[in-house]
């Protein structure tokens, strides 16, 4: 496990970015125009980020991409999405999810 | 905001379960909870620090995850300078997804500064902060009770995934989340987890060039074109 004292780090870094993101068209009195290449490009930019961070939770194995057709994470994360797409709710989606990863888990035995 | 609330409690709780099963620690998962204030930089940075990703790319990654906000700010600004800078700062960081888009449902025309403006973004900021964080509380005391087989830290995961979900809002940016998906995969070889910073640059202009190949396909009207 990582050291606590690196853990706080990256809390005190986090709040800073917190801040920064939050705040960032008054943190000063000055306009700061948005340039429209940088519009554009920040429509993007989170969707891909939070992409990019789950997937390897969702279709690799400790780093690993492992064929396994009874992993369950994959239909649960299937499950998920699409309720999410249909209904938009966070609530539905994770219960959605986890009924599908623990019925799998636990009712078909699937690892 | 009351009608948000179950799914914002829900998300408060699995949050703090997410932390503790992480591995943090009771007190770390509260100082995070506190400070951060933001479940997508939370549960990434756990999810990061667990795959051994360095501080910068922790940093870079949640930093973009949060990109959203940088937006939100634009469009709080008008309501925002009258305040002094310090007070801007704080209410700036209260002020998280629901709030935001609460606030702007009820004044996003206005754009002539009112106290009460600011009073209502207060209340909606109050609420929000006392409803996620009385979740996260009970998620982090109540972690340890919930046995590792139920896989809760993986709720974390569909959490955010509902969230990319909610910001998939067409054709391009659902391109873009998926060439994130397969780079991220494709990549995962490299050191340091540079697999997230190549596979957000690939989805963020492949998102571009597919917004401009969905403006050429517009009729040349809806463009501007006399």
């Amino acid at each position: 496990m990582t050291s606590p004292w690196y853990v706080l780090l990256v809390t005190l870094g986090l709040t800073a970015v917190s801040v920064v993101n939050r705040s960032f068209f008054f943190l000063f009195e000055r306009e700061v125009p948005m340039p429209d290449a940088l519009k554009r490009g920040l429509r993007h930019a989170p969707l891909a980020a939070l992409v990019a961070v789950i997937a390897p939770d969702i279709a690799l194995t400790h780093g690993h991409f492992v064929f396994n057709p009874r992993d369950p994470r994959l239909y649960s994360a299937l499950a998920a999405a699409t309720y999410a797409l249909w209904r938009r709710g966070i609530l539905g989606t994770i219960v959605v999810g986890m009924l599908v990863f623990w019925g799998l888990r636990f009712g078909l035995g699937f690892q | 905001m009351m009608a948000l609330m179950p799914g914002m409690l829900a998300w408060g709780l699995v949050a703090g379960v997410a932390m503790v099963k992480g591995g943090l620690g009771v007190g770390l998962s509260l100082a995070m909870s506190f400070l951060v204030y933001s479940a997508g930089a939370q549960l990434g940075a756990i999810a990061l620090m667990a795959d051994g990703a360095p501080f910068w790319i922790i940093m870079l990654a949640t930093l973009c995850v949060n990109l959203r906000f940088v937006i939100f700010s634009a469009g709080l600004r008008p309501y925002m300078m009258p305040l002094p800078r310090s007070t801007r700062w704080l209410l700036g960081y209260l002020t998280a997804d629901l709030s935001y888009v609460v606030f702007m449902q009820r004044y996003g025309g206005e754009l002539e500064p009112k106290p009460e403006q600011l009073r209502y973004l207060s209340g909606l900021c109050a609420a929000n902060w006392i409803g996620w964080q009385s979740a996260t509380v009970v998620g982090v005391l109540f972690a340890d009770s919930f046995p590792t087989e139920w896989g809760l830290s993986y709720a974390g995961v569909l959490a955010l995934l509902g969230l990319c979900c909610t910001l998939m809002r067409d054709w391009q940016s659902g391109l873009s989340a998926a060439v994130a998906f397969v780079v991220t995969i494709l990549a995962r070889g490299l050191p340091l987890r540079l697999n997230i910073v190549v596979a957000i640059a690939a989805a963020v202009i492949s998102g571009m060039l597919a917004d401009r190949a969905g403006e050429l396909h517009k009729p040349a009207r809806a463009r501007g074109v006399p």
